[in-house]
């Protein structure tokens, strides 16, 4: 019996024992798989499609804790479209989404901030006439933030920790650009971060904020946080990022290690072969002078617009002048004072010999002066009208009328051969102008512009949030126009572009215009001199404006 | 149940909306009928049929008709290019004013030119009226909605005073009332024993010109530029404030008028209720109408219904007149809250709120709605 009893016992624990053994090998191979795969954020065929068009189509993507992961993409690519399904603001309809090894469902942005995710949007959503730490209570509940006191302390302690430093107590609309957008990554940062996603934060930043940026960014890497960071900007997710996905029409078309991929493969990933990168442009060769300002003085029309002054610029026939300048520095203002918008209080406009100064909109494009805005769809096009419509509004003035008679036949056909000609991606000539994608109706407007044969082309942002096949269609077809004798003036924040495209090269800073030079005389940190103000011994300031 | 945003507007709802209205308002006023103690089907075919069951009843509807068309012709224009003028019933009460003066002034004075100065006068006068706002809007940024509506009741005591002063019958027994027009002064009428005048031409006229303008003219481009994006029209070059004049005074000139159509047509002098308030009800036309000149005028036969069913109420039902300005505002009321559903739906199941774009009744400061707007 006794025996019995031991040999029972005995068995017993020799499985207890053998069981142990095998669970905690299982429970060791277990911790050693998480060690090596612990992902902070998977993404598995992610699918949302609207009507009409598949944004995301079984998107898989992985994201490491301390990663920098680029998201890659023409536009349209659907890369907007996953960060709003990442940050909870628009649902997928099919996909898991994996937090840190566990399924999640985000139900919203308040979800995924408690997650600890933060996002930076392109456009800030500030409220200027309060205090940076009042912006920052405005995000967080009092439970998070204690006291503003508590808070104001925090934030210069975290600005110290990751070299982002601001005043908590200056008003925002006293902030340029970049620190508008510290203020945004703070505000991130307070909460407990894991995973931080930029929606193209290096867009409206000068060289200098550009590099500051890159570093606060590895720093938070390096603490552990991940990053998912969109952009186009081939060269910067080179030094910055650690992987990269590319998407392309919704579909993941392949993922690489920026530091061991040339931007042109990159480039081909995103836009298929269709593409042939430029690296340089051929020069043009300037002739006479066509378009002139001289001494042009533009007084502020409202509290928010720049005075505009000293203003000396002279287009010449066959070549192309960039301007350089952090938004909000007296573009806007320039722009409307070519195209006729604005008139001038002082100085003198000239087209050829002919004083312009006077001289309305209308007239000014009969003399071949012809202007792309910024504001593709607030300015440049009515957002509900046709393409035809839209090819009207600025062609009524050389086609398509006849004493105050439309031919929209007439209209119709010079339309579609601007898509044609353009590559404008679109269903049909009645499509309204809100339908196409920013790419397209960038390609259309400039295509409507550069087919009315103008003498003087002004293009502010040509190439704004426009992937780069259609940007490079762009700087195409301005190079053609260019060597057909016209002068263009390309304004724009994209140095690459600049440098890319223009003859000579300057900077507007405070509403002054810095020299402007032939692009081989001026190196990049001369021009971002520059762009700060650094160009008149009498009046050199830190008067950068930053509007926005 | 819930209310969210569409991904792209209706086009159909664009067009059902009015018809929805239309419904609606039928139901409403069937139900305020029942309530009134009045048979709610006999009512409705008392309202809206009975009064055009003849052709004399058709006559009067077009009688009804012309002065709507005329004004709304006018507001089609100005709100197609966001110019609120909420005021066709004042230039239409001062047409009649100064054009009714003229007829009087006229009285004894004959020729081919009496008739046409006396519509050029109304016209010129419905200008002057508008004008003034028109100015007030380029010069000062005067919001127009407000000065046209003030204008309206600075008109209508205008109009009180010449018929209680100046302008009273000297023969009238002490009536607020002008003397009658002579038959000179009078717009001829297209047939005997009907009073249908030939101001119906005009207006028909007219809305054909305004149709060609809007679909066929570098200015009908212009106004609907203008009125669709400020900054495109201003970026293209068209000249603002110059549509704004032109606008404003061709409105004030078709409400003239209209005034003229009226007061040298069925009623013959100046009396101090001679409006009826088709200026006003013009409005609804034009936003029954989808600001379409084809819409306008099957708007414009609508409202000008309300006025004979109102009388026909009157007559057969012992209801007072004024229902026609509950019907009236019964279908605006509707359209307006119809014209919701072409950029938002409603939807019965309960957990769509969470799978689509944010709806109405997230009307929070919340989260999720803030971030959205960024993203948009």
């Amino acid at each position: 019996m006794a025996y019995i009893l031991l040999r029972w016992l005995s068995q017993q624990v020799e499985e207890i024992l053998l069981f142990t053994e095998s669970d905690v090998f299982y429970l060791f191979s277990q911790l050693y798989a998480r060690e090596k795969k612990h992902m902070r954020l998977e993404l598995l065929s992610i699918t949302k499609a609207y009507p009409g068009c598949v944004a995301n189509d079984g998107v898989s993507l992985k994201v490491a804790p301390g990663e920098i992961h680029a998201l890659l993409g023409e536009n349209g690519a659907g890369k907007s479209t996953l960060m709003k399904i990442i940050y909870g603001v628009i649902k997928p309809d099919s996909g898991q989404m994996i937090w840190n090894d566990r399924e999640v469902a985000i139900s919203g942005p308040a979800h995924a901030r408690q997650l600890g995710m933060g996002m930076v949007f392109q456009h800030f959503s500030l409220f200027e006439t309060l205090s940076v730490a009042e912006n920052i209570a405005l995000y967080l509940t009092p439970a998070e933030y204690g006291t503003l006191a508590q808070l104001r302390e925090r934030i210069l302690a975290v600005g110290e920790e990751y070299g982002l430093a601001i005043n908590p107590d200056r008003l925002v609309h006293t902030l340029s650009v970049g620190e508008q957008q510290r203020v945004e990554i703070i505000r991130c940062l307070l909460q407990d971060i894991q995973l931080l996603i930029l929606d193209e934060p290096t867009a409206v930043l000068t060289p200098p904020e550009v590099q500051q940026l890159i570093s606060t960014l590895k720093k938070l890497a390096q603490k552990g946080c991940s990053i998912l960071f969109i952009s186009h900007k081939l060269h910067e997710v080179n030094a910055l990022c650690d992987r990269a996905t590319i998407l392309r029409g919704g579909k993941v078309t392949g993922s690489c290690i920026p530091a061991e991929t040339s931007a042109n493969d990159m480039a081909r990933l995103m836009l298929g072969d269709e593409l042939e990168l430029q690296d340089s442009m051929p020069g043009g060769q300037a002739g006479s002078a066509l378009l002139t300002l001289k001494d042009v003085e533009l007084k502020p029309r409202n509290n928010f617009a720049i005075h505009l002054r000293n203003i000396n610029l002279t287009l010449h026939s066959g070549e192309i002048v960039g301007l350089a300048g952090v938004a909000g520095n007296g573009q806007d203002e320039l722009v409307e004072l070519i195209n006729g918008e604005l008139k001038a209080d002082g100085g003198k406009l000239s087209l050829q010999t002919t004083d312009i100064g006077s001289f309305g909109v209308q007239q000014r494009r009969k003399l071949g002066l012809a202007t792309v805005p910024a504001d593709r769809i607030g300015r440049g096009t009515v957002a509900g009208m046709s393409l035809t419509e839209n090819n009207l509004l600025t062609s009524y003035i050389t086609q398509g009328t006849k004493s105050g008679l439309v031919n929209w036949n007439k209209i119709r056909e010079r339309t579609s051969r601007i898509i044609d000609d353009f590559k404008v991606k679109t269903p049909s000539l009645e499509t309204a102008a809100r339908s196409l994608s920013g790419g397209n109706l960038q390609k259309f407007i400039i295509g409507r512009e550069i087919h009315q044969n103008p003498q003087v082309l002004v293009c502010f942002h040509p190439t704004w949030g426009v992937d780069v096949g259609a940007a490079n269609l762009i700087h195409q077809q301005l190079i053609r126009l260019r060597d057909a004798g016209a002068a263009i003036l390309v304004i724009t924040e994209d140095l690459d572009e600049l440098y890319l495209l223009s003859d000579r090269l300057g900077a507007i800073c405070g509403g002054r215009l810095s020299p402007v030079q032939p692009k081989a005389e001026v190196p990049l940190a001369q021009l971002g001199q520059w762009m700060t103000g650094a160009f008149d011994d009498g009046l050199m300031t830190s008067e950068v404006h930053h509007a926005h | 149940m819930h209310i969210e945003k569409r991904l792209q507007n209706s086009n159909a709802m664009v067009y059902l909306s009015p018809l929805l209205a239309l419904l609606l308002t039928l139901i409403s006023g069937a139900c305020l009928f029942a309530l009134l103690g009045h048979s709610p089907f006999t009512s409705l075919y008392i309202f809206f049929i009975d009064p055009v069951s003849d052709l004399y009843g058709l006559s009067e509807l077009a009688v009804k008709v012309t002065p709507l068309l005329l004004c709304a012709i006018g507001l089609t224009l100005c709100f197609r290019a966001n110019i609120w003028n909420i005021g066709a019933e004042g230039q239409f009460v001062f047409g009649a004013l100064i054009g009714g003066a003229m007829s009087l002034h006229l009285a004894d004075s004959h020729g081919f030119w009496v008739l046409p100065l006396v519509i050029l006068t109304g016209a010129c006068a419905g200008m002057a009226w508008a004008g003034i706002a028109a100015f007030l809007l380029v010069r000062f940024k005067a919001n127009e909605i407000l000065t046209t509506i003030m204008l309206n009741y600075v008109a209508v005591n205008l109009l009180l005073w010449g018929v209680h002063g100046p302008l009273k019958d000297p023969e009238g027994f002490n009536f607020p009332e002008s003397a009658l027009f002579a038959a000179q002064t009078m717009l001829p009428m297209l047939h005997d024993g009907y009073r249908v005048s030939i101001a119906l031409l005009i207006a028909l006229f007219m809305l054909v010109v305004v149709w060609v303008v809007l679909a066929r003219t570098l200015l009908g481009f212009q106004v609907r530029v203008m009125g669709a994006n400020r900054n495109a029209a201003s970026f293209a070059g068209f000249n603002g404030t110059a549509l704004i004049w032109l606008l404003l005074l061709f409105s004030g000139a078709m409400a003239g008028i209209a005034a003229v159509s009226e007061v040298n047509g069925p009623v013959g002098q100046l009396i101090p209720t001679l409006s009826l308030g088709y200026g006003y009800a013009a409005i609804i036309v034009v936003f029954m109408g989808r600001m379409h000149p084809l819409g306008i005028l099957l708007a414009s036969c609508l409202l000008g219904l309300t006025y004979l069913g109102g009388e026909m109420s009157q007559i057969e039902l012992g209801l007072p007149k004024s229902i026609t300005g509950v019907f009236q505002g019964m279908l605006l009321f509707y359209l307006l809250a119809c014209d919701l559903l072409i950029s938002y739906r409603v939807v019965f199941s309960k957990d769509g709120a969470k799978t689509t774009a944010p709806s109405l009744s997230n009307s929070s400061l919340s989260d999720a709605s803030l971030s959205d707007s960024r993203l948009s």
